[in-house]
């Protein structure tokens, strides 16, 4: 069952369309990616199913219900950290879980929530004396507060450090784990792949593709990557030619080949062929960075 | 504005969908009646921003000691404390006293609390809130009343002190009295609104708040009381919301209703006012 439905979804700021006829559907219980660049129309979008903003075109359901015209309901639905958005920064953590579980009919236990998210060391703590992680956790425990079904997250790790980066990640997860879909706005191909069962990728206003990491990483040019340093000099435009291969870069003195499986076996035959040793060969797989790349610069 | 009720067809749609999803199941956050706040939103709202505000100790000591400290302090000039037959044989002192009174409001109203609801908006609070059931209004609403009140002790506490310390009567048509300073309060709440819904920022706030400021605090007597101003200075005072609101406390404390023009002026000032904020307000 799908909990969030977009279809043919159009928004324009001053004649300038933000987004641009998207469609989607997030299943209950995935972890749902946008990723895109900025002014992809990510945030846009994430806005109008948050009933933040009013379409232009198109419809968005959220458990079935408009955001917009049912905006009571499906607030209690979904949860939703935002990407510009604050408390009062005298606030106390205790005191805005709190408040926030006031605004609900049902709210979660707000210590809980506290407990299982690090903030009950902090809990007197005013907002604006928390470090960056900490606000973070504490929006991701606002999200939750009410118990929706769904919860956006929006750039949530833009802006913290790596360790707090992998903290989060394990939260995301842990909170899918405990039944809550996860639509996930980020532009950190890394975090997309660790994280999204599926992944929407949108540049221009538009989904350029949607698919699983792997699908999405499989799926375009030059999704293996061979790379190694000859004993000789090589011809590049002659590993151009190769079977399948998508592209031939050199880096230093190293070569760095993008292709499929096809191109690493004839890669490997034409070094015994001409009795070149690879020095340092690698074969890996290639990343979401690259399928991104490859995505969206047909789309530019 | 957009309190957006839906039809009465909608929402029995969107009960008996809720009645058939299973209720929101968040293993890590299990629903407990420890969980539970007793009170209705609106009421968890006024009380954390009653809380808010009672940090702000700037804001705090400007609208309500501030006003009681002047007064004490003008009161304290000897020359201050003497009738003048100029003025009917009122001290200056005596005059003060309403002077006092509307710098409370206008301290609360244009200088303490257009920055605050600027803020709200400008660092996301509102959007932020209106994800939530509850409406940002909500919080607007909390601050305006938080601010209208405290200007109103504040006013008490100038009208205590005036008695106490300087003998000043109290207003001998209370009733009037009460209603000149109703609406010179809703007066300086509206302006301040208006005056935060047109500034986009909280910087242009505090510009604009200091702007209006200063022509309001003459207007309301600060530099001159406007019964000691000159005739067409003060016919034209007497149209501005405060310099109204100065001569229909002054009428009232001298034991007679305030005049009907100045009490429609403060009244037609408030509709001209609530409306510009309402219309011109942006939530983000």
């Amino acid at each position: 069952m799908a909990i969030i439905e977009v279809d043919g979804l159009r928004k324009a700021y001053a004649g300038r369309p933000a987004v641009d006829g998207v469609t989607f559907r997030v299943e209950d219980g995935e972890i749902f990616g946008v990723l895109g660049t900025n002014g992809a129309g990510k945030t846009t979008t994430v806005e109008c199913v948050e009933g933040l903003r009013v379409p232009d075109a198109g419809t968005v359901r959220v458990g079935g219900l408009d955001p917009v015209r049912d905006h009571d309901e499906v607030t209690r639905l979904l949860g939703v950290q935002l990407q510009e958005s604050g408390i009062q920064a005298k606030l106390t953590v205790r005191e805005a879980l709190e408040l926030y579980a006031a605004c609900y009919p049902h709210p979660a236990d707000w210590r809980n929530l506290a407990e299982r998210l690090g903030l009950a060391e902090r809990l007197g703590t005013r907002f604006g004396k928390l470090s960056g992680g900490q606000k973070q956790r504490l929006f991701v425990a606002l999200a939750l507060i009410g118990g929706p079904r769904v919860v956006v997250l929006d750039e949530l790790t833009t802006g913290l450090d790596p360790r707090a980066r992998r903290d989060t990640w394990q939260l995301i997860e842990e909170v899918r784990d405990s039944g809550v879909t996860v639509l996930l706005v980020t532009h950190f191909m890394e975090e997309a792949q660790r994280l999204c069962d599926r992944v929407a990728v949108m540049d221009g206003g538009r989904i350029a593709a949607l698919d699983t990491p792997d699908g999405l990483v499989g799926g375009c040019a030059g999704a293996t990557v061979i790379s190694f340093t000859p004993s000789r000099p090589l011809g590049e435009r002659e590993l151009a030619d190769l079977p399948e291969a998508a592209s031939v870069a050199r880096e230093r003195d190293r070569l760095v080949i993008r292709g499929t499986d096809a191109t690493v076996n004839a890669v490997l035959s034409l070094l015994a062929r001409r009795h070149i040793t690879a020095g340092q060969l690698r074969v890996t797989d290639g990343t979401l960075d690259d399928a991104f790349l490859d995505l969206t610069a047909t789309g530019a | 504005m957009n309190d957006s009720a839906p039809s009465a067809p909608h929402a029995s749609a969107a009960h008996a969908s809720a009645a058939h999803t299973p209720a929101p199941h968040t293993a890590a956050a299990p629903v407990t009646p420890a969980g539970r706040s007793s009170g209705s939103p609106a009421t968890a709202v006024l009380k954390v921003e009653t809380r808010l505000f009672l940090r702000e100790f700037g804001s705090l000591f400007w609208i309500v000691a501030f006003p009681a400290l002047l007064l004490a302090i003008l009161g304290s000039i000897p020359g201050f404390r003497e009738p003048d037959p100029g003025q009917g044989g009122l001290r200056t002192v005596d005059l003060y006293v309403p002077v006092s009174v509307l710098l409370a409001l206008i301290v609360a109203g244009i200088q303490a609390m257009p920055p605050v609801l600027t803020g709200y908006r400008e660092r996301g609070i509102l959007r932020r809130v209106s994800t939530t059931p509850v409406r940002p209004r909500a919080l607007l609403t909390a601050q305006v009343v938080l601010h209208g009140a405290t200007a109103l002790c504040s006013a008490a506490l100038v009208l205590a002190v005036g008695r106490l310390a300087f003998a000043v009567r109290l207003p001998r048509q209370l009733p009037g009295y009460a209603v000149a300073l109703l609406l010179a309060t809703l007066v300086t709440l509206t302006l301040g609104a208006a005056i935060s819904a047109r500034a986009r920022t909280t910087k242009a706030t505090g510009v604009i708040g200091t702007v209006v400021f200063f022509p309001m605090m003459f207007c309301a007597g600060v530099w001159l009381p406007v019964q000691a101003m000159p005739g067409t200075l003060r016919d034209i005072v007497e149209v501005t919301p405060f310099g109204a609101a100065s001569q229909a406390l002054h009428e009232a404390a001298g034991g007679s209703w305030p005049s009907w023009t100045h009490l429609g002026m403060l009244a037609l000032w408030s509709l001209v006012l609530a409306r510009t904020a309402r219309r011109s307000f942006r939530w983000e």
